[in-house]
């Protein structure tokens, strides 16, 4: 699994790529430990980019629940944006579309979360 | 020969279909049977059976209550929830109360669901039978005791008139018991439970409930996963989403249908019998969670398919 984040001002976009399964969901952790200490430190928001997910296991779920609880007990956001029609699936079936955001898209989620990093994400795209 | 015939299948509480509830099925049997007409009682009953049960039956309300059959002449069963009720009707029913039979009884714990139905499993009070009561908890009688005791009940344990034995078990060892190897296993739940693998005949059946199986320790899971492996059945206490026991209910001591397929796909178990379902859900809902988990089963399938059901009352799975 390839791991990769950008801050776009209060906002850090990450992108986790192939399959979350039970021996990489460990990897997800580590990689996106740091990128929760920095959104905490900054009161942000984290979206992780899953259009290049392509499998999540239970393991890799957990893990995306522990991050969201970390953030949401120091005033901090996260979601998940552009999930693929099986991810869609699982999120589903393990009914987290009731615990985490889920938005269409990265802009869409930036768009809720902050102006200023919805305009550095839209100039970067131009 | 293996046959496991599911009495209780509910957790935490028995429910009971209501009068709306079956106001409700009648009138969608009607709808889909509406404009058709049936050229015998087979066709009839054939359509019916299409049906599915959240319209033609109903998944049942009784809490555990799990019998397994090997073609020894002694009764096995699974846990005392009020499926122990019809459960030992049949029994006297088959045998008449004044032919004393044995009754081998496995104790996944004392939770209150696992033994209200036994101050109303008639066989205990006859003279003659004989009731073998095993369990992981050293204080088992404890709990069968006090549950019988004044005032909640009217008829203390002690005066039952069955020969009642507890025999403590230990995990990480195999013992040979009515015909069966037993082996079982320690699982996280408040006050702990414990796990059974029935080996008979070349065929092999893991009751797992009222246990939180999270996954997050690979050592622990490696644990779960052998003793799972190659199992023809596995029983599986399914009674919440992953997303609700990593939430609002971690610790609660319950599992979800998520890490049933996960566990039974590590250990290369033939079939995920879903059980100890949540007594809020009515027959729809867990339908649907059955029809989600057989997705899930196809969407993370990696050897050959593992077979998934639901449990319900008087369900019968021949291994």
């Amino acid at each position: 699994m390839e791991f990769s984040s950008q801050r776009l001002a209060d906002v850090f976009v990450a992108e986790p790529v192939g399959q979350i399964d039970h021996p990489n969901a460990e990897r997800l952790r580590q990689a996106l430990a740091p990128v929760l200490d920095a959104t905490v430190l900054a009161k942000g928001a984290v979206v992780l980019d899953f259009s290049r997910v392509t499998y999540i296991s239970s393991m890799g779920l957990r893990i995306l629940l522990m991050a969201a609880k970390q953030l949401r007990a120091q005033d901090a956001r996260i979601a998940v944006a552009a999930l693929q029609p099986v991810v869609t699936e699982i999120f589903d079936i393990a009914r987290f579309n009731h615990v985490l955001e889920i938005f269409p898209t990265v802009r869409a989620a930036l768009e809720q979360f902050s102006g200023s990093a919805l305009a550095a994400y839209d100039a970067a795209a131009t | 020969m293996m046959r496991i015939r599911f009495w209780g299948t509910r957790g935490s509480l028995p429910v009971a279909l209501t009068a709306f509830g079956v106001r409700d099925k009648l009138i969608r049997a009607l709808r889909a049977a509406s404009g058709r007409t049936f050229a015998s009682d087979d066709d009839l009953v054939a359509f019916v059976d299409r049906l599915g049960l959240s319209v033609a039956g109903s998944y049942g309300g009784h809490t555990s209550c799990v019998e397994i059959e090997t073609g020894s002449s002694d009764y096995i069963l699974c846990d005392l929830g009020t499926g122990v009720r019809p459960f030992g009707q049949k029994a006297i029913a088959r045998h008449g109360p004044a032919s004393p039979q044995t009754y081998h009884i496995f104790m996944s714990h004392v939770h209150w669901d696992h033994i209200m139905g036994f101050p109303f499993f008639t066989p205990a009070y006859i003279p003659g039978n004989r009731l073998r009561i095993y369990g992981g908890h050293e204080k088992l009688m404890e709990a069968f005791c006090r549950q019988q005791a004044a005032p909640s009940f009217p008829v203390e344990f002690a005066t039952l008139g069955a020969s009642i034995e507890f025999v403590h078990l230990q995990p990480g060892r195999q013992y040979e018991i009515a015909g069966m190897q037993v082996n079982l296993m320690l699982q996280r739940h408040a006050g702990d439970s414990y796990g059974y693998r029935f080996t008979s005949g070349g065929r092999s059946v893991v009751y797992t409930t009222d246990s939180e199986h999270t996954l997050e320790d690979a050592k622990e899971t490696g644990i779960y996963v052998n003793f799972f492996r190659d199992a023809d059945l596995v029983v599986f206490d399914a009674m919440y989403s992953l997303a609700d026991t990593i939430s609002v209910k971690a610790d609660w001591g319950h599992s979800s249908n998520i890490v049933g397929v996960e566990l039974c796909q590590l250990a290369g178990a033939r079939q995920l019998c879903l059980f100890h379902h949540e007594p809020i859900h009515g027959d729809d809902a867990i339908e649907r969670i059955l029809a989600e988990t057989r997705r899930y089963e196809e969407i993370t399938r990696f050897g050959k398919p593992l077979l998934v059901t639901a449990a319900y009352d008087g369900m019968e799975i021949e291994l």
